[in-house]
């Protein structure tokens, strides 16, 4: 190479004419040529699929769109031969597939349970919004308590509990109500903390321990469930609607969106418990967690609903949905807590040594530095959990609690409905539910995994 | 708990709570206790209930006579036949509906992975819009599906769909003749077993040569020739003993012929189908990280392109692709209890369901129930292990 | 009243404490030992203590049924998930039926309200659990007494509102006139039934074959069998008359003569409470008393008056107190017939000629009409 030039040699002055690029790689037919028809067994493979996507996507859209039927009071309508979907059937139905059998007249109160859940939920979704600690709040802690309110009309008649065993609290208050809320209840839980705050303050300072510190702790917790029973307690002049009466899509979020906010504590709790170094921890959390992930969820739930009750002393009842939704909430957070201990692994070593050398206590590692980082490498496992989680809740229909899909089977029944395509069209509105929210789910998942992708890229 | 002073000033401050040991031991105990109190005070409150409801107990009730029946049984059952039998049937039902679920689950699952990262636009779309579609749609909803759609859509045993008049397709399910055994049969059993062993031997002996001398012997024609002709060789020897009973309609239903019910149908295609979309993303996943130059590398060996996938890829990619095909198949197994929901006779069906009706004994039954599953789990698990140690030794 | 079943047990717990004392005090110096293990083990015990009452503040007492009943003010019933004509709920979620029905004569004997009765809808194979687990007060649906269910089962039926028999429904078109030519036909049921049991005792004394496909719900049995997944649909008569109004063309199917068992259908409650078995019991007996007497929900208050008979005025309550003997008002009687009426009102109203079921009164006519419903006397 030599960088010299003697007069003979050639330089071009202008710009070479820019040639046109070989017609056989670019436009529409090169495209086609490339990815569809690149050889004999590509070629037929397309084929194969057109065939497929033909068979499938028309006869589709026909009976979704073009041959349904859009109006009609019964059956009647949708009888005719080659009619497609019977919308009529799902108009009639939605009362019952969105609310179950929730009284008509109190229906707008689930409709603010769901308006308000989307308002909280959506500025925590999208990651430019501010103010996600107060949003995580208001939405985690706030939101199932005032939904609980709204959706049961609260007033659950707390009475008193501990004190009142011995007698001590009746002779001074009797049965005394103050808008709707009882008395003896309230200087029962008064008094029990007192008890549990000198209870716990003494034995940490009998200990050598901060037992101030520890009351006022103690303390803490008991305002915060004073607070939450207040809530429950307080008659806000909502009519009573008992758990048997919900239903439908009701049912079937109120039971995602417990176990989704259940699952994820408990499985975090769950995860550290396996990785601890305490002997008797981590076997009791090895145990608990492969117990879970080991059975169906059908039997834990049969399990929940009629066995819980003969292991509990006679007399105790807890409500029908409230034992499913602990079962749901327990096995999905075996789940979450292998999710979670996948992102514990992950977090190298120094990571923990780091903590440690400058001092850290353990729980202070744990929330500043290693949970922080573990959880978000594992953002899409949670995700998937919850999209399980979703999907699962289907199956406590064989318990007899009636959700989206219990309803709608329940609708196939309906004789004023039997017809050749209620079926189809049931299904098919069902399937465009679960889709959207279960894919919706997935997208977002995705859509975090690339954000997250970006901060980490060198 | 919450003392979070700081270090100690001197070792005379270093108290009792303070001490990592102590605290641990402490939590551990404290741990202990909850457990022991919790199980302590269940098993005292069954026993009272129990008591006081006159609930029998113990597993005696699984020497009694069932008295109800159950339309597949894979062992010879009746109505006289005992619980514990019932038991039996039901579990084997569960173990066919995992075995051919995770079958075709595997087949599908790895045939739409593969097409996901397919050259082929039409192909790696089909197989998106799939896996997106299925996996997002509930297991039981699509069983559901399957079962009372596709049901409705069939014939009755009458005008049942028959192909070639040998296999009948009706709301009843599908009946495929059934091979009767006459004299002589056994040796053309044994010649199907010893030509299957031969192709094996075969294959082994070849691909050893090949390795030593580089030359490839037909492996596929010899193999082909061996498994049809040894078997015809003896069918022609013994004069034909294997004959099919072909199933006929006689008053309401088929008579004669091997029967799928239409449970099994749905139960086993909808189930397949929805773990294939969680494969196909394990297997795409797994192909995935495989690093490219792998291929470039096999590419340019001169290894044509399903030769590189089958040869080079795919083999490196079992190593991530085998521990959540593990989970995948525990999870298909699992599923399977959603049979109760359209009254295939799985191990809940049966078993949790009917037998614990007429019993009552919940406590047992479900105890055993669970524990089933547990033990397949485990069992799976551990075969799952065991093959994943033999492929992961591969890497050098 | 107030006892906890708990708290004994419990307190033999702080034999836990010395354990924890010891291993920890095992890391110390020893002289602090022996004063600390002394303090933490008085400690300790407190908290045992304490955890214990805190768990019988989570365990209710074993208070009597009707108790239990009184102080949360319903009656929990169990009924099925919807059988027209015995337990069925409408697009509102109201219940009707005669299974229903009784239930509200139960809550109208204890509070003089019919409507203070909440329904738990049940699969047949969870209504046993329901019940013995204490869920369900009552279970009233449409269920068979056997001597299993009523010796083993821990139950007690309390008797029988409806004498049934099990059926047999069938296609039109397949020409069947009589269940004994039914050989190889598929037999659509339900699990955990008497009818499961009853058709394989059945099918093998005629010699005959058949598949079961046996379902978890009523509402699956339909389907499948409206599917045409089986020939036939079999369950108590009275069911097969209410099932058979949910199918697409209820006209298309038809009832085979044969009764193949006998099916006393009727309420149950669990083993161990006789005074809520009695209530149960006599609400029944009360309501059949009734019918035998004349008395019904248009005249009860005339007769309440004017009754001279000195059974309608036990009946009432007007003269004895039996309603004492049970823990309840002495004018339960009364309140039963003025809320719901007698047998025969509730009979006509559910499953009666009138009704799209369309039953005649047949064995549930009364004895001395032809029945054999027959009611002890009330004295």
């Amino acid at each position: 190479m030599s960088m010299t030039f003697d007069d003979g040699t050639f330089i071009r002055n202008e710009m070479a004419p820019v040639l046109p690029p070989p017609k056989l790689r670019i436009g529409p037919v090169a495209w086609m040529r490339e990815n569809l028809f690149s050889g004999i067994f590509n070629t037929l493979l397309t084929l194969l699929g057109i065939l497929l996507v033909i068979s499938v996507v028309p006869p589709f859209v026909r009976f979704m769109f073009i041959d349904a039927v859009w109006t009609g009071e019964n059956r009647e309508a949708c009888l005719g031969p080659d009619v497609g979907a019977c919308w009529p059937f799902i108009h009639a139905k939605f009362g019952q597939l969105i609310y179950g059998f929730y009284p008509i007249s109190e229906r707008w109160r689930v409709d603010i349970v769901f308006a308000l859940g989307a308002v909280l939920l959506v500025p925590l979704l999208v990651p430019s919004l501010p103010f996600k600690r107060t949003g995580s709040l208001l939405f985690f802690v706030v939101y199932p308590v005032v939904a609980f309110v709204l959706l049961t009309g609260g007033n659950i008649n707390a009475s008193a509990f501990l004190l009142e065993r011995f007698g001590l609290i009746r002779p001074f208050v009797g049965d005394a109500q103050l808008g709707g809320i009882n008395l003896a209840f309230w200087v029962d839980f008064g008094l029990t903390t007192l008890l549990f705050m000198a209870a716990i303050g003494g034995f940490i300072a009998l200990l050598g321990g901060n037992g101030r510190s520890a009351a006022r702790t103690t303390l803490f917790v008991f305002l915060a469930l004073g607070a939450v029973i207040f809530c429950w307690d307080a008659d806000v002049g909502l009519s009573y609607v008992e758990t048997r009466q919900w239903g439908g899509l009701l049912v079937t979020l109120v039971i995602a969106v417990t176990g989704i906010v259940a699952s994820l504590p408990l499985g975090i709790l769950l995860a550290l418990g396996r990785r601890s170094q305490m002997p008797v921890v981590r076997l009791l959390s090895v145990i608990f967690i492969e117990f879970w992930r080991g059975v169906p969820l059908i039997t834990v739930l049969f399990f929940a609903t009629y066995m819980l009750p003969l292991f509990l002393p006679q007399g105790t009842n807890p409500d029908a949905l409230l034992r499913a939704l602990v079962g749901v909430a327990l096995f999905s957070a075996a789940y979450m807590a292998e999710v979670v201990r996948g992102g514990l692994q992950a977090i190298p070593k120094g990571q923990y040594e780091g903590a440690m050398a400058v001092g850290l206590t353990w729980s202070q590692m744990m929330r500043l530095i290693v949970l922080p980082q573990a959880l978000t490498l594992v953002i899409p496992g949670i995700v998937n959990s919850f999209i399980s989680l979703f999907k699962d809740t289907t199956l406590v229909l064989i318990v007899s609690i009636f959700d989206f899909l219990g309803q709608l089977r329940a609708a196939f029944t309906d004789p004023n409905w039997a017809t050749p395509v209620t079926l189809y069209t049931g299904f098919a509105f069902a399937g465009v539910v679960y889709f959207f929210f279960c894919f919706g789910m997935s997208r977002y998942s995705l859509f975090v995994e690339r954000r997250l992708n970006t901060s980490h890229r060198h | 708990m919450t003392d979070l002073a700081g270090p100690a000033g001197g070792h005379e401050k270093t108290t009792f709570i303070n001490d990592p040991k102590v605290r641990s031991i402490g939590l551990q105990l404290v741990a202990l206790i909850v457990v022991i109190f919790l199980g302590w005070s269940f098993a005292e409150n069954a026993r009272d209930n129990l008591a006081a409801q006159k609930i029998a107990t113990g597993f005696g009730f699984l020497d009694n006579t069932a008295g109800f029946g159950i339309n597949q049984t894979l062992i010879p059952y009746s109505e006289t036949s005992t619980y514990g039998r019932a038991f039996i049937v039901g579990l084997l039902n569960t173990i066919l509906v995992a075995v051919v679920g995770i079958f075709i689950a595997t087949i599908i699952g790895f045939l739409v992975g593969i097409g996901r990262l397919s050259k082929n636009f039409m192909v790696r779309t089909i197989s998106t819009v799939y896996v997106e579609v299925l996996r997002n749609l509930p297991p039981l909803f699509q069983i559901l599906f399957w079962y009372l759609a596709v049901l409705s859509a069939m014939p009755g045993p009458r005008n049942s769909i028959s192909v070639f008049g040998e296999i009948f397709i009706s709301n009843r399910g599908i009946i495929i003749p059934r091979p009767l055994f006459g004299e002589g049969a056994g040796i053309v059993v044994w010649a199907i077993g010893l030509a299957i062993l031969g192709v094996i031997l075969f294959r082994h002996w070849a691909a050893s040569r090949q390795e030593e001398t580089g030359r490839r012997l037909p492996v596929l024609w010899v193999s082909l020739c061996v498994l049809i002709g040894l078997p015809l060789a003896a069918m022609i020897a013994t004069g034909f003993p294997i004959s099919f009973e072909v199933p006929e309609l006689k008053g309401f239903n088929f008579v004669g012929g091997v029967r799928v019910i239409p449970e099994f149908v749905a139960l086993t295609l909808a189930l397949a189908t929805y773990t294939a979309a969680f494969i196909a993303e394990n297997v795409r996943a797994g192909i995935q990280s495989v690093s490219h130059g792998q291929t470039e590398a096999a590419h340019s060996l001169g290894l044509r392109h399903g030769q590189t996938l089958r040869l080079v890829v795919i083999p490196q990619a079992m190593r991530v692709i085998i521990p959540p095909l593990t989970s995948q198949y525990l999870n298909l197994t699992k599923n399977s209890s959603l049979a109760v929901g359209i009254g295939y006779p799985d191990l809940v069906a049966v078993f949790a369901g009917t037998s614990l009706n007429q019993t009552g004994q919940a406590i047992e039954i479900i105890a055993i129930t669970m524990g089933v599953y547990l033990l397949l789990s485990i069992i799976t698990a551990i075969i799952m292990n065991a093959y994943n140690k033999r492929v992961a030794l591969v890497e050098r | 009243m107030t006892r906890c079943r708990k708290f004994s047990a419990a307190c033999e717990l702080p034999f836990l404490s010395p354990v924890p004392s010891r291993t920890v005090a095992a890391e110390t110096s020893a002289p602090i030992r022996m004063k600390k293990a002394a303090i933490m083990k008085r400690l300790l015990s407190t908290f045992a203590l304490a955890g214990a009452m805190g768990l019988c503040a989570f365990g209710a007492q074993a208070a009597t049924k009707l108790e239990q009943v009184k102080s949360k003010g319903f009656v929990q019933c169990g009924v099925s998930q919807g059988l027209p004509g015995f337990s069925n709920p409408n697009d509102k979620g109201e219940w009707s039926g005669l299974d229903v029905e009784f239930c509200r004569a139960v809550a109208a004997a204890i509070f003089g309200d019919a409507t203070k009765v909440k329904f738990t809808p049940l699969s047949a194979k969870d209504r046993f659990t329901a019940l013995q687990s204490g869920d369900i007060d009552i279970l009233s649906r449409n269920t068979t007494w056997t001597i299993t269910r009523d010796t083993s089962l821990g139950l007690n039926f309390t008797g029988v509102t409806y004498y049934d028999g099990q059926g047999f429904m069938i296609r039109k078109d397949k020409k069947v006139n009589s269940a004994l030519e039914l050989s190889g036909a598929s037999v659509c049921t339900q699990t955990g039934t008497t009818t499961e049991q009853n058709l394989a005792d059945y099918f093998r004394a005629n010699n005959m074959t058949y598949e079961v496909i046996a379902f978890a719900t009523n509402d699956e049995v339909v389907k499948a069998y409206d599917a045409g997944r089986c020939d036939v649909l079999t369950t108590d008569r009275s069911g097969l008359a209410g099932e058979r109004l949910k199918l697409t063309n209820p006209d298309d199917h038809v009832v085979l003569p044969e009764i193949i068992s006998k099916e006393p259908l009727g309420p149950v409650v669990a083993h161990g409470d006789d005074q809520w078995f009695d209530i149960v019991k006599w609400v029944l007996f009360a309501q059949l008393n009734a019918e035998e007497l004349g008395v019904n929900s248009k005249n009860v208050d005339d007769q309440l008056k004017n009754a001279t008979n000195p059974e309608i005025k036990r009946l009432l309550g007007t003269e004895g107190k039996y309603g004492e003997g049970m823990g309840i008002g002495n004018d339960w009687g009364y309140l039963i017939i003025k809320n719901v009426g007698n047998y025969a009102e509730m009979y006509d109203r559910t499953v009666g000629p009138d009704t799209p079921l369309k039953l005649s009164r047949g064995l549930n006519a009364l004895w001395n009409k032809g029945g054999i419903q027959y009611a002890p006397p009330i004295r």
